[in-house]
């Protein structure tokens, strides 16, 4: 059990924040460079992206070993969830913006540029759009052709992403269950089987881009629609990624004994992180790919 | 006692580049903050100057256009909201009676990535083509256009809006989290809920600024068309965007103000807040309806009327909560046995101002007058007077009735009081005659300007070089205190009332290592 420990653990100063701030640096400026094409962009953003890893390593390292060893007590433990769940709603909030924009042109102004032919004679403003001509659909089996593009559908890959999804939120609470009650092979199982729907999710996502790309002439160039589509699934992707491995980390942490009934932050952490992905997902699948 | 503080304490320059306390990263916020002052205030004189007369003398147009936008970014990310963070840091755990901030290591971090962010957006005046001549909102389609400085711009944005959110989480972890026993949330100093609140409309906006920036790079070089009628999309969709953000953080940079001037007007009043329920319940409405306006900054843009009635009269509606604050603030004073120490005279003086610039967002809320006021020079005093006039008065009303705690030296308030009116006159001088400019028709962000308009814009440049030298007076009373002068009290001030006036002058290193005990 933990060791009550009446203090609010202070941490003593740390090098992990500002050499982070540096990473950051670099990958930004690398990223800068990179989209004028200068030569040296890869490699700033190669090295910021290592800085940031081994930090990442080290500081949650650090983190981890003080959690272990019972420094934390309930306090700072609530923190660390106030800390989670605020993180969370930023995240929702980013998303939030795309999804605004998504209803604004759907909603609206594809609409009103349409509506007269003051921008562009015969303007074909109906959703989906990827501009003056409107969608012109790829006949199946044909290789798509100049400015034609067909919507994704719902009904395929999607739908089954949703019940992997969905699925994946039943395995993790599943998961959770097994670290309450002291069951440590029902936490490591069901952990195991949410990293699998997690991987699984990403494979068929890459599977239908490449389709998308390849066969149905949608690509993120393709107007408005294929702006909102790939940014709000490929936002989507990633952060369904980061999970993944958020996930095998906790995954590798139960299997090396970590967590305990009454003392596993990390754990929630991760599995709030997870179902919110999974809430995403619901809008996009419904906004997206439905409706 | 507090067994597990054996800290480590490093000295020289490591205890500022690797430090988890809050003071320390407090001070270092607000020393950030005023070299980022500095660099946006030689901006803005270069602005004034070119403003002297009629015609180009100074500067390039668009060099001129890059001074206006950066001036800008800099005053509002650099200056005015990292300032506050300081004085978050520096009183939040102090008022509320906790050891320091929630997450400790976090906080460094949020501090440390802003001289970063700072560095791109400085190296982006320096680039092949020039830093961002678009105006710090940023609009397609010149931000799509421009050159790789706009990506400097772009990507320290998105830097800065890391800092601010991971701030913000800190600062809600903090006030929800280590208040001491007894402290209800109802109980909490006005400084503390305007923060709590000011965090929680950071977290809401600072991510929807975060896509809208991104939808720019897209567009800029991935090929998106989210911001291009050409493929589908709109110019007008990112002003939602952005505006969609843009009203809340005018509440963010004012906010924290506001909660200063709680603290300040009854400590010199000598009586309790009035109303300090009416209070926070107005800061909270304020924040509500913060995200129900934005589109006040878009009238003109040709949307239905529909909209404009209603971000009309949602605009409108701020006033109501606004107005309770100021009633709240003026019915404090009423019979009581007031004073004018140099915070006081900041905070009465940052109350005033902010009425007249809440005046001129009134005017500028009504549609078909702002039809004729948007884009001129008019909302240029509009917002000088509320930026300038509200946050920057309450951030040095914050610093006067601090800085004995802080430093444990008194300074000189002679000169502070100079200080007040100096800065008082200059503020005046430059931004009073835009008012007229702007009703007039000059349009803001230009260079040159017809020949009528010369006599005001000589008053405002005059006003310019007037109030930043005045800044000097500043910088010297506040270098003083921290080297030295007579001793101040715990207390400080004698109608001073909180947690904060019960630790020593200056503070221990952990704030409350023990917890104290509210009735
Ligand atoms: C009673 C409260 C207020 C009302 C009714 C109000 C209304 C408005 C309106 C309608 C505009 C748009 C003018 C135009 O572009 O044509 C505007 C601009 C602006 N306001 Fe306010 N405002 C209020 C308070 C504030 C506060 C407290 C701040 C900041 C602390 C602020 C900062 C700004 C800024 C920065 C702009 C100009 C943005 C730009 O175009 O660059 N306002 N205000
Ligand atoms: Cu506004």
């Amino acid at each position: 059990m933990s060791t009550a420990n009446s203090h609010y653990y202070l941490p003593n100063p740390s090098p992990w924040p500002i050499i982070t701030s540096a990473g950051l640096f670099a990958l930004a400026l690398g990223f800068i460079l990179l989209m004028n094409n200068v030569s040296a962009g890869p490699w700033f953003m190669l090295a910021g992206t290592a800085i940031i890893v081994y930090m990442m390593i080290r500081w949650f390292g650090q983190v981890i070993g003080e959690s272990e060893s019972g420094t934390y007590n309930a306090q700072v433990d609530r923190s660390f969830r106030w800390g989670m769940a605020w993180f969370i709603f930023s995240e929702v909030m980013f998303f939030a913006a795309f999804f605004g924009a998504l209803f604004y042109v759907r909603q609206f102004s594809a609409q009103w540029i349409g509506a007269d032919d003051l921008l562009w004679p015969g303007y074909d403003g109906t959703w989906p759009t990827a501009g003056p001509k409107g969608l012109i659909p790829v006949p199946a089996g044909t290789i798509p052709g100049a400015n034609q593009f067909s919507p994704m559908g719902a009904w395929g890959i999607p739908a089954i992403n949703t019940l992997i999804l969905l699925s994946s939120g039943a395995t993790v609470t599943w998961a959770h269950w097994g670290l309450l009650k002291d069951n440590r092979a029902q936490l490591i199982t069901g952990l195991f089987l949410t990293v699998a729907l997690g991987m699984t999710f990403i494979a068929l996502q890459a599977f239908e881009y490449v389709h998308a790309y390849t066969e149905l002439g949608l690509t993120l160039k393709t107007g408005v629609y294929g702006a909102t589509f790939f940014m709000l699934t490929g936002f989507h992707g990633f952060h369904v990624t980061m999970g993944t491995i958020m996930l095998m980390v906790i995954l590798g942490r139960a299997i090396a004994g970590h967590f305990r009934a009454d003392h596993h932050f990390g754990f929630e952490a991760v599995a709030w992180y997870w179902h919110f992905v999974d809430v995403v997902w619901l809008g996009l699948f419904i906004f997206v790919y439905w409706l | 006692m507090s067994a597990d503080h054996h800290a480590e304490h490093p000295t020289g320059i490591s205890r500022w580049l690797f430090t988890t306390n809050h003071k320390d990263i407090g001070t270092l916020y607000l020393v950030f903050s005023f070299i980022m002052a500095i660099v946006g205030g030689v901006m803005s004189l270069v602005i004034r100057s070119e403003l002297w007369q009629p015609g180009l003398q100074l500067v390039e147009p668009n060099f001129f256009n890059q001074m206006t936008t950066v001036h800008a970014l800099v005053m509002i990310f650099g200056f005015a909201m990292p300032a506050f963070v300081g004085l978050a840091n520096w009183m939040i755990p102090m008022m509320i009676g906790a050891p320091d901030m929630a997450l400790p290591r976090m906080n460094n971090w949020s501090f440390w990535i802003l001289p970063f962010a700072a560095t791109l957006l400085i190296l982006s005046l320096f680039m092949p083509g020039g830093g961002p001549a678009g105006g710090w909102t940023i609009y397609p389609p010149l931000s799509v256009q421009g050159g790789i400085g706009v990506d400097f711009t772009l990507l320290a944005i998105h830097m800065l809006g890391i800092s601010s959110i991971l701030g913000s989480i800190n600062i809600i972890a903090t006030v929800l989290n280590m208040r001491a026993p007894g402290m209800t949330l109802m109980k909490m100093p006005m400084f503390a809920w305007t923060w709590l609140i000011t965090a929680f409309l950071l977290i809401a906006a600072m991510p929807v600024l975060a896509g809208a920036v991104t939808m720019l790079i897209t567009d800029r070089h991935f090929g998106t068309h989210f911001f291009d009628a050409a493929g589908g999309g709109d110019p007008v969709l990112f002003q939602h965007v952005f505006w969609f953000f843009g009203h809340p953080e005018v509440y963010i940079l004012v906010l924290p103000a506001f909660g200063v001037f709680s603290q300040i007007i009854p400590t010199f009043s000598r009586k309790p807040l009035f109303g300090y329920a009416s209070m926070v319940y107005a800061t909270a409405s304020i924040a509500f309806l913060s995200f129900i306006v934005w589109a006040h900054h878009m009238y003109t843009v040709g949307m239905p009327m529909a909209g404009e009635l209603f971000f009309m009269y949602s605009t409108m509606l701020i006033a109501v909560p606004t107005g309770v604050k100021i009633f709240n603030w003026v019915s404090t004073m009423w019979r009581g046995s007031m004073t004018f120490e140099t915070p006081m005279l900041w905070a009465l003086g940052g109350v005033f101002t902010f009425a007249v610039g809440g005046f001129s967002g009134l005017m500028l809320a009504i549609t078909p007058a702002d039809f004729q006021y948007q884009d001129t020079y008019f909302v240029v005093a509009h917002f000088h007077y509320v930026i300038f006039g509200a946050t920057i008065y309450g951030l040095f009303a914050a610093i006067y009735y601090w800085l004995p705690k802080w430093t444990g030296h008194l300074y000189n308030e002679t000169l502070g009081k100079w200080h007040f009116w100096l800065t008082t006159i200059g503020f005046n001088l430059t931004f009073f005659p835009q008012h007229f400019l702007g009703l007039a028709g000059m349009p803001r962000r230009i260079p040159d300007y017809a020949l009528q308009f010369t006599e005001f814009n000589r008053w405002s440049t005059i006003g310019a070089f007037f109030t930043i030298i005045s800044q000097l007076i500043f910088f010297y009373i506040a270098i003083r205190a921290m080297k030295g002068g007579a001793k101040a009290t715990d207390q400080v001030w004698e109608g001073a009332d909180g947690l904060e006036w019960t630790l020593s002058s200056p503070p221990p290193y952990h704030s409350f290592a023990v917890a104290p005990k509210v009735k």
